[in-house]
């Protein structure tokens, strides 16, 4: 944690970060509490493995173009002369050859391989964004709420324990057509940026709440504080209270939670694409892909399961990666 | 305890008006013209000028917002081309179906239930149970299995899950028929067979959730005070672990858990989708795909009520396992 005395405000945070060079001077190194977090994320394992996993997955969706170059084969094209009279892929685990290492879809012809490289961009984009979104509106209004109180926390708190009695997906489901025809008509061809982003600004509008109860939680537990009411005598603008005084002993919970709200993003934006209404088929995503197979679980098993356990192990990773994020953060926490 | 449930009712009251104006909002007035997607093919601009007076869409948004409330209280008259009278919880008349919404919500509710609450026993007792013995049997081969159930479960996805029963149990080993409804009061055999899937599938990922929690919770109570004064002074462990731990190790779980059996009750959209089974989810998108406004309508003010009922019922099963919180 850095030190920025500004405006001649009392150092009253210095108490927490005892001044390195003394303590170096008896043989002992010091550590920032991120500094010691970063040392026990590094020493886990599982936070290794999942982390690396991640950054695995992230680099396959952002080169998701120069992979389609390299592989030679685009998302949209159609192999229909590699396909038997039935629209079935020809050969082994639905058509898994040299050319395309996870099959054919059954019916269109298209590539398996390519089409999830592009459902994890999707995916993933959607996911990092729509948790950006509400982790950002979450701790303003979360930080607002809980330092000040009155009317406002008022406000904040009855819209989060609304949106708790909103049952999520049915709205989601029955909204995100509504907002569409809304812009585009009956008959409007809907462009694929816009399916994203009206997910995304779904995702963003019943999604801020949880991180904001819990900032605001934080908040009134702080709020009391000996540090905070220094501050505050010495004359401490709003602003220097929120983000000089208040935001730094807090980042911790705001971190795992954002990284536990990435996975439940990627679940609910392939659980919408799975019901049919949150991406046209043009854009590939898993929730699509997998609801396009139950139509051929009987006749080509491996059309579902290359999707499934691409979704699985990109969820997989993050809980894991949340998990132990929490752990090295949050040492005591028994979990 | 009754004001303590009079003020738990009331508020849920407001809450239930919140989310009615907010959904009768967002259905009634976001789209550009809610109508032209229940005719979109082949509709004239005199049937579509006729549907929209039949539905009050020229009407001011509060006389319509009034209208549909009171048909839910008292029920109302809708036009002869609405079928008329439409009796007390009246929800409205679906071109696409061409029915009384509430008789439609009354075919599938029984369906989502039958799906639910055996799935919902099945998960609470799983997750629970698999939550306990692996705190009780804390760094054995026990705890990591159940820890590794309970990772790789919360990360699954449900259709995927569905999907691979589906292929292994109905297509590959024959043992189980295609997933359907059938009441249980008619064949209680084929309703259990017709649905097993489906909550096997829902039990095996709510049981991950359940596991994961009550394990942690319960690992914290055992290291309570309490715990070991009840031990010390002699009393046997099953009655220790059994009464004194179980009862304040479980109150979170009842709250997560009532909040995921009133949602799952609002509508298992996913899993019905997946096991094609026609309950509350199902019939939501499918409303959605047609644009079937009154029942999408519906279908949400149905789902908001489980779960604001399933709230208020967590609430109450709080004051009755803790005490303490009826002096709140």
């Amino acid at each position: 944690m850095s030190l920025s005395p500004v405006e001649g405000v009392a150092l009253a945070e210095i108490e927490s970060d005892p001044d390195a060079s003394t303590t170096a001077a008896r043989g002992v190194v010091g550590r920032s509490p991120g500094q010691l977090a970063w040392l026990r994320l590094r020493g886990d394992r599982t936070a290794v493995v999942s982390g690396v996993l991640l950054v695995f997955f992230m680099v396959l969706g952002l080169a998701a173009p120069l992979i389609e170059m390299l592989y030679g084969v685009g998302p949209r094209e159609q192999f229909q002369n590699l396909l038997d009279g039935n629209g079935m892929p020809l050969g082994y685990a639905g058509g898994v050859t040299g050319d395309h290492w996870f099959g054919l879809e059954p019916g269109l012809g298209r590539d398996i391989f390519v089409r999830l490289i592009y459902g994890l961009r999707t995916s993933l984009f959607i996911a990092l964004a729509a948790a950006l979104i509400t982790a950002t509106i979450g701790v303003t209004l979360g930080t607002l709420a809980g330092y000040l109180g009155g009317w406002l926390d008022a406000v904040v708190n009855w819209i989060t324990d609304l949106t708790l009695a909103m049952p999520f997906l049915i709205i989601a489901l029955a909204l995100t057509p509504a907002i569409t025809l809304r812009f585009y008509g009956e008959r409007g061809q809907v462009s694929s940026a816009f399916g994203v982003g009206v997910l995304i600004a779904v995702f963003a509008i019943f999604g801020w709440t949880s991180t904001a109860r819990l900032v605001r939680g934080q908040v009134i537990a702080l709020r009391e504080r000996e540090f905070v009411e220094a501050a505050k005598a010495s004359g401490a603008g709003l602003g220097h209270m929120l983000f000089r005084q208040l935001l730094p002993n807090i980042w911790a919970p705001i971190l795992v939670s954002f990284s536990l709200a990435v996975p439940q993003f990627i679940t609910s934006e392939a659980a919408l694409s799975f019901i049919g209404v949150g991406l046209s088929d043009e854009t590939p995503s898993f929730g699509r892909m997998i609801y396009d197979s139950l139509d051929y679980l009987q006749t080509d098993p491996a059309y579902v399961f290359f999707p499934g356990v691409m979704i699985f192990a990109l969820v997989f990773a993050f809980n894991l990666f949340g998990d132990a994020l929490r752990d090295a953060l949050d040492p005591k926490s028994s979990r | 305890m009754a004001r303590f449930l009079l003020k738990r009712l009331f508020s849920a009251t407001l809450t239930l008006f919140a989310v009615s104006v907010l959904t009768f909002l967002m259905f009634f007035a976001l789209p550009r013209d809610p109508v032209s997607s229940i005719c979109s093919k082949n509709c004239n601009p005199e049937r579509l000028e006729r549907v929209r007076d039949d539905l009050g869409l020229n009407d001011p948004l509060i006389s319509q917002y009034a209208g549909y409330m009171k048909g839910i209280v008292t029920g109302r008259d809708l036009g002869s081309a609405q079928g008329g009278r439409c009796d007390a919880p009246c929800l409205g008349w679906s071109y696409v179906t061409n029915e009384a919404v509430s008789d439609t919500i009354a075919r599938v509710l029984p369906v989502t239930l039958s799906i639910v609450i055996p799935a919902a026993i099945l998960w609470l007792l799983l997750g629970v149970g698999l939550g306990m013995i692996s705190a009780l049997r804390r760094g054995t081969w026990l705890d990591r299995a159940a820890i590794g159930f309970s990772l790789t479960g919360a990360s699954l996805q449900l259709y995927f899950v569905g999907a691979v029963l589906l292929m292994v149990f109905v297509y590959n080993l024959r043992l189980l028929p295609v997933p359907s409804y059938t009441s249980v009061f008619e064949n209680p055999a084929k309703w259990a067979s017709g649905l097993a899937l489906a909550w096997v599938s829902l039990a095996f990922l709510f049981s991950a959730i359940y596991a994961r929690l009550s394990r942690a919770q319960m690992l914290e109570t055992l290291s309570e005070d309490f715990v070991r004064t009840a031990r010390a002074k002699g009393l046997a462990k099953p009655t220790v672990y059994g009464r004194h731990a179980l009862r304040a190790a479980i109150t979170p779980v009842v709250t997560i858990a009532g909040l995921d059996v009133g949602g799952a009750l609002g509508g298992t959209v996913i899993t019905e989708t997946t096991f094609g089974i026609q309950g509350l989810g199902r019939t939501a998108v499918d409303a959605v795909r047609s644009g079937d406004l009154p029942t999408i309508m519906a279908t949400v003010l149905i789902a908001a009520v489980f779960v604001v009922l399933a709230n208020v019922l967590v609430d109450l099963l709080y004051a009755v396992i803790d005490p303490r919180v009826r002096l709140r």
